[in-house]
């Protein structure tokens, strides 16, 4: 099964990696790197860039979106200087849950973070990432639930065994992990140092909307211009693009935008009917531009079902690499539907890219749910497909 | 190759860029002169895919048959640094940009023709990837109407060049611009291409229904338009097309 050959792959060390990399180099070294404006010898560099792995399919420099069940349907993981579009459930609460997996994922790899948002102070949020799962910690919890659950199915035992055995061996310490995607326990938080050693960047809108802008009113609204600004001079100042000879860059940034489209941007196209319809789709055109040009990975969260000009939607999607959908069955009829009663929610792979290919990596299962049981989120095929629903 | 006409591209449920990467190879194969206005992938991606197909894009615009517009590198230098001259994306900076007159000059200066006695290449070709980008990007429908229109004079009359363009269909979600500019396009086509994802869904070994419409524009529609459907499968380096219902996995 596929899951388990790429965490075979990953569970082996660097090293591993560095070897299946050179072998690629030779043949068609020009997959190896993003689409940095970079020479050439910046991407022998990148095959060991912590946290990144090819993609079997076509050489592609992948990294993990912290939810391993997640990166096999995507293909294996987040293409560098792509953007993961997550359509928001309802309540933003697995959306939300995504995002954290997401930064943590970035912590983990010793990964630089750039974190947006307009709700929550960027601090806060690194406050709440859950913790990366640890061997010894695993065991003891399942241990305990083992007695507890002494008439759990043997599906369910079976499964957690089997995910228990691909566990890596992980260092407590803020050291980068060589694996490549990490589960992470929901009810606990990422340790205090690990955070401390990490290096970030925080945007919170309420705090720049009043600085002036540089920049000529275009179609854009304000909030969108400062984040544009704000990751360009990252991009730019940390080396990311590769433009400064000087700074010679060897690891990802890792950018997170969180409820993109909200009122609380200054963006009213969740208000109205006739918003501005172009400011949310130039933001992601430029974003973008930044992100083919740089050693980049972002994921936005955006609560689409509040958008009120769906044809706003289908532009945002045809802007966006990678769209993932979330449906979470909380307060519709599907709650009390008995076909799902064990999920939480639906997931919809709504758009996967097609890289410096023809044909991508499409997965057959159509009908994807998730659930979020005993710290774990995790997704399953299900055979709700002719509920008729 | 037939001169003087306009190609129009168009996908809807589906992705139609497999066209966009055939008709960039046919024509660089086909030795002509090709202005590529690449708005939506990078130029690594096209140049990639093309080597699969047998061209090298490198090749081609260090020798001057490629001219290629990289638009999502282009828009990040238009957009964070006031440029000296008009740059064919300005439209970006601006508030309310009226046309896209920047870049109507960008693709006439790209397919001028050149009188020094090197080796000619043949007809001019403008290919778009793709109009609807531009719709996002803060232009109504009526100028990119009109910035194709102009380029039609220069590249199709004027020079006996082609232009192949793609514009998504947004089906039912109510784009009321994207659908004036499909249906304005339709209209001013010779030929027609659509991708259409098929009606049952995602299969395995069919990945789409492809229609091809053959048109007569200049001329009133008594005479009926030509109309084929294939379906098709993308494989790695190519496209392969077949019958309806007679895919290889069927029979």
């Amino acid at each position: 099964m596929a899951a388990v050959a790429t965490c075979g792959t990953g569970a082996g060390s660097t090293g591993s990696v560095v070897a299946a990399g050179s072998k690629n180099h030779v043949t068609s070294f020009q997959r190896r790197g993003p689409r940095a404006s970079g020479s050439d010898s910046s991407y022998s560099r990148l095959v060991s860039i912590a946290g990144t792995r090819p993609s079997v399919r076509n050489g592609q420099l992948l990294v993990s979106t912290g939810l391993p069940a997640l990166d096999q349907l995507l293909g294996g993981g987040l293409a560098v200087g792509t953007v993961l579009l997550i359509e928001e459930d309802k309540y933003n609460i697995y959306s939300s849950l995504l995002f954290k997996y997401f930064l943590a994922e970035g912590i983990i790899n010793g990964h630089t973070l750039l974190v947006a948002s307009a709700k929550e102070d960027p601090a806060d949020i690194l406050q709440e990432l859950p913790a990366p799962l640890l061997d010894d910690n695993f065991k003891k919890d399942f241990d305990e639930e083992a007695c507890n659950h002494k008439t759990a199915e043997s599906n369910i035992k079976m499964k957690i065994a089997w995910r228990y055995q691909l566990l890596p061996k992980m260092e407590a310490g803020p050291v980068s992990s060589s694996r490549f995607g990490h589960y992470y326990d929901a009810s606990k938080k990422m340790p205090q140092e690990l955070i401390e050693a990490s290096k970030w960047h925080g945007f919170f809108f309420p705090e720049k909307s009043s600085s002036t802008l540089n920049i000529e009113p275009c179609s854009l609204t304000h909030g969108y211009i400062k984040l544009l600004q704000f990751i360009q001079n990252i991009i730019y100042e940390e080396g990311f693009d590769g433009s400064n000879p000087q700074k010679k860059q060897k690891n990802i940034l890792r950018i997170g935008i969180q409820n993109l489209g909200s009122p609380l941007w200054g963006d009213d196209i969740c208000c109205t009917e006739n918003g501005n319809s172009h400011s949310l789709t130039k933001f992601l055109y430029v974003l973008r531009g930044l992100l083919r040009t740089s050693l980049s990975a972002c994921m936005i969260t955006m609560p689409t079902h509040l958008i009120q000009n769906k044809a706003i939607i289908s532009r945002v999607t045809n802007l966006s690499d990678t769209v993932v959908g979330l449906e979470s069955f909380i307060g519709s009829e599907r709650e009390t539907n008995p076909l799902y009663k064990d999920y939480h929610g639906l997931i919809h792979i709504r758009q996967i890219p097609r890289l410096n290919n023809l044909i991508y990596d499409v997965s057959d299962v159509k009908d994807l749910a998730f659930k979020l049981k005993r710290k774990l989120f995790t997704i399953e095929k299900t055979d709700l497909g002719y509920s008729g629903i | 190759v037939t001169k003087g006409k306009l190609t129009l591209l168009c996908d809807a449920n589906t992705d139609g860029s497999f066209l966009v990467h055939h008709f960039l190879s046919f024509y660089l194969k086909a030795n002509c002169k090709v202005c590529f206005v690449a708005l939506i992938q990078s130029f690594s991606h096209y140049n990639i895919v093309g080597q699969k197909l047998g061209v090298s894009l490198t090749v081609a615009r260090e020798c001057g048959q490629l001219v290629f517009l990289e638009g999502l590198k282009s828009s990040v230098d238009v957009f964070f640094r006031a440029q000296a001259e008009p740059h064919p994306l300005q439209f970006l900076r601006e508030a309310n940009a009226e046309n896209l007159q920047p870049l109507y000059e960008f693709v006439r200066e790209a397919l001028k023709p050149v009188d020094d006695g090197e080796a000619a290449w043949r007809c001019p070709v403008l290919l778009v990837d793709d109009l609807s980008v531009l719709l996002s990007l803060g232009m109504g429908a009526v100028a990119v109407l009109d910035f194709i229109h102009y380029c039609r004079a220069t590249v199709c009359w004027e020079r006996k060049g082609n232009i192949v363009a793609l514009v998504h269909d947004s089906g039912d979600t109510e784009d009321e611009e994207n659908n004036i500019l499909l249906n304005g396009l339709s209209h001013q086509s010779h030929l027609i291409l659509r991708a259409e994802g098929l009606a049952t869904g995602f299969c395995r070994d069919v990945h789409g229904q492809l229609r091809i419409l053959w048109r007569t524009p200049s001329q009133p529609t008594t005479q009926r338009d030509q109309s084929l459907t294939y379906q098709y499968k993308i494989q790695d380096k190519s496209v392969s097309f077949f019958a309806k219902g007679m895919s290889p996995a069927v029979l």
